[in-house]
């Protein structure tokens, strides 16, 4: 395994069993994200983008899901044959995750500044005081001041609540940050000054982030690697710059023609047509054929297989790329 | 060219226990016939107040609604009854505003029942129109909210606005809650509709992109008052007032090559209960000075293009 591989995700596949069916959410991911950098998940509502972060923490619904097959390198272990135990030490203190609603992942009765201690002192031995120090510091790199440690979460605005949320997640230092579409909730400015935040935390604390979103332009402002995600599959993989001026997949391709900001003076959007299918009910060849408008018999019969467009480039379909 | 639509120094207060919240804040504009004026601000800024106002879901406070040069400001209920035809609202969230009891084919005939006078038939026939012309199928007319998707929810409460074939719609971000590619789907669905009926869009959204690739003429709106209006292509060319500045320079641009240059503002908005004379931005503004809290008033800067700060000209 290269060195500067911080997590290795292979065959991932995971399914959500419901009363008489069963929806497969994933369906054999893989991808890599390099030490220090930030990977993007792109895709729509029910791709399957958030089901892959919460497969990497171990966080899933237990009775409905199971993960059927793959393999989760970290640091060269193996998240998905760690014990429950085992892996309580990685969250939080290795990998942290942030999620869009930043009023659900606080507790409404507690000071915010004891929530980010309390995150501390679950992870390092440390005293009380030392813990409430840590978390003043902490509160104060994500801009917040020191006086209101002692203030609650209903106190606080959607975009300081955000950045309490941020400080609780980077409270331990963790090596791999997942954030689900951490500022999907907040107002344009407030997006761009928390989004302005994570990235300078990046660069100082060289921590390496998941960002999950369905927006192109924060992906375009944060990201270095991008995977285009659709029914379950990475349909696209490659640099930012890749994904942007060379994009490959029809899917990709119709995100960027979906775009109002992309569309200039012409007078109508073109939008995708149809929906995404039903992950109950995937069809046999490529997922995205049926919306597809270069789909032939092939692409209907037969999945595609993941074939470069360039270095490191790939993408999943019959159309585009090469034969390996 | 007509008026269509005027708002004259329009005022929503609410009654709070900390004191008076200036919601909307004498705001004055007019839209002609078929044309979309966008209202755009972040959360908190009035804009939704606004739309509810002038669609009379709320009462005003002060000021004058004239639509079609009727002034409606103080309209009784039996004349609201009818204006109800005249102007309609597209909501949000299209899970929350369709009653999950209802089938489709209730739904959206639901504005001509209570309309009354037709026959079963005609209200049949009336409502698979209006289904045909939002694209949906008529497979689907007995199908409940909650199966369907996003994207037809949002056709079937467009249905629901348009089925009493208004003139008018307030619609309060109808895209927001939608993919990028259903978005697409229904912005184009939109701009159909205005083409073919000479709609008249008041359209309401954070969205600044959706804004500018629909709107004629914008309203900047923050904390209750009109910061900025004019055409759209020229706000969006050359914004005058500080804050609309820093919120066009803080969208996301999807290109990787484009290094927009942010206007990251400081601090968040006050608060609007009991505001100050002054202007409302001052505290988050990077220009602002002692004479920034004096009352401010509208300036002119191009035709039909106003800015509420005194400095914009020096900016």
């Amino acid at each position: 395994m290269e060195d500067n591989i911080l997590l290795r995700v292979e065959d991932l596949a995971v399914d959500f069993r419901g009363d008489d069916e069963v929806a497969h959410a994933v369906n054999h991911v893989s991808f890599e994200l390099r030490a220090g950098s930030t990977l993007g998940l792109v895709g729509e509502t029910g791709a399957g983008k958030t089901t892959i972060a919460k497969s990497i923490l171990r966080i899933l619904p237990e009775v409905s899901a199971r993960i059927c097959s793959g393999k989760i390198y970290f640091n060269g272990e193996e998240l998905l044959s760690l014990s429950e135990k085992q892996m309580q030490k990685v969250r939080g203190n290795e990998i942290a995750m942030i999620f869009q609603d930043p009023m659900t992942a606080l507790n409404p009765t507690m000071t915010i500044g004891d929530q980010v201690a309390e995150a501390i002192l679950l992870h390092e031995k440390l005293s009380q005081a030392e813990g409430q120090t840590r978390a003043l510091d902490m509160l104060r790199m994500v801009g917040i001041d020191g006086g209101r440690y002692e203030d609650y979460p209903h106190q606080f605005s959607g975009g300081m609540k955000q950045r309490v949320v941020i400080a609780m997640a980077l409270a331990c230092k963790p090596q791999l940050l997942i954030a689900d579409e951490p500022t999907t909730a907040l107002d344009v400015t407030i997006q761009a000054q928390v989004l302005d935040m994570m990235i300078s935390l990046k660069k100082q604390l060289g921590t390496s982030v998941i960002m999950i979103t369905h927006d192109l332009g924060v992906i375009a402002e944060t990201c270095d690697y991008v995977a285009v995600v659709y029914a379950g599959e990475i349909v696209e993989y490659g640099t930012a710059e890749d994904i942007f001026d060379r994009t490959a997949h029809p899917y990709t391709e119709g995100l960027f023609n979906s775009l109002p900001s992309k569309a200039g003076s012409q007078r109508r959007l073109r939008p995708i047509s149809g929906m995404m299918p039903d992950p109950a009910y995937l069809p046999a060849g490529c997922k995205f054929a049926d919306r597809c408008p270069y789909a032939d018999d092939r692409c209907r019969r037969e999945a595609p297989a993941t074939r470069p467009v360039g270095n490191g480039h790939f993408v999943k379909c019959w159309q585009r790329g090469t034969e390996e | 060219m007509s008026e269509y639509l005027q708002v004259q120094n329009l005022k929503k207060y609410f009654q709070t226990p900390k004191g008076l919240l200036h919601a909307v804040d004498d705001v004055s504009f007019q839209v002609e016939q078929g044309r979309t004026l966008g209202v755009v601000g972040e959360s908190g800024c009035g804009k939704s107040t606004l739309g509810r106002v002038i669609l009379h879901l709320l009462d005003s406070t002060g000021g004058r609604i004239v639509l079609n040069g009727e002034d409606i400001t103080h309209a009784n209920r039996r004349r609201l009854h009818t204006l109800r035809e005249e102007m309609q609202m597209i909501f949000q969230d299209p899970f929350s505003s369709l009653n999950p009891r209802m089938s489709v084919f209730q739904l959206i005939s639901e504005p001509l029942v209570i309309k009354g006078g037709l026959s079963k038939e005609e209200i049949r026939q009336r409502t698979n129109e209006i289904m045909a012309t939002v694209g949906i199928p008529e497979r689907m007319a007995a199908s409940y909210p909650h199966e369907l998707d996003g994207g037809r929810r949002q056709r079937v409460g467009i249905a629901r606005a348009l089925i009493l074939n208004p003139h008018f719609i307030v619609c309060d971000e109808p895209v927001s809650a939608l993919d990028v590619s259903i978005q697409a789907q229904i912005i184009n669905l939109m701009l159909d509709l205005q083409e073919k009926r000479g709609l008249t869009y008041l359209f309401i959204t954070h969205d600044l992109s959706v804004v500018r690739y629909l709107a004629h003429d914008i309203i900047v709106m923050y904390l209750g008052q009109i910061v900025e209006q004019g055409p759209a292509e020229e706000i969006f060319r050359a914004p005058q007032h500080p804050y609309t500045k820093a919120l066009l320079s803080a969208i996301p641009i999807p290109d990787v090559h484009t290094q927009q240059n942010k206007i990251l503002m400081t601090g968040e908005p006050s608060s609007p209960v009991n505001p100050k004379p002054g202007c409302r931005f001052c505290s988050r503004c990077p220009y602002a000075e002692e004479k920034c809290r004096q009352k401010q008033t509208a300036a002119e800067v191009s035709a039909g293009h106003s800015v509420l700060c005194w400095k914009a000209k020096d900016l």
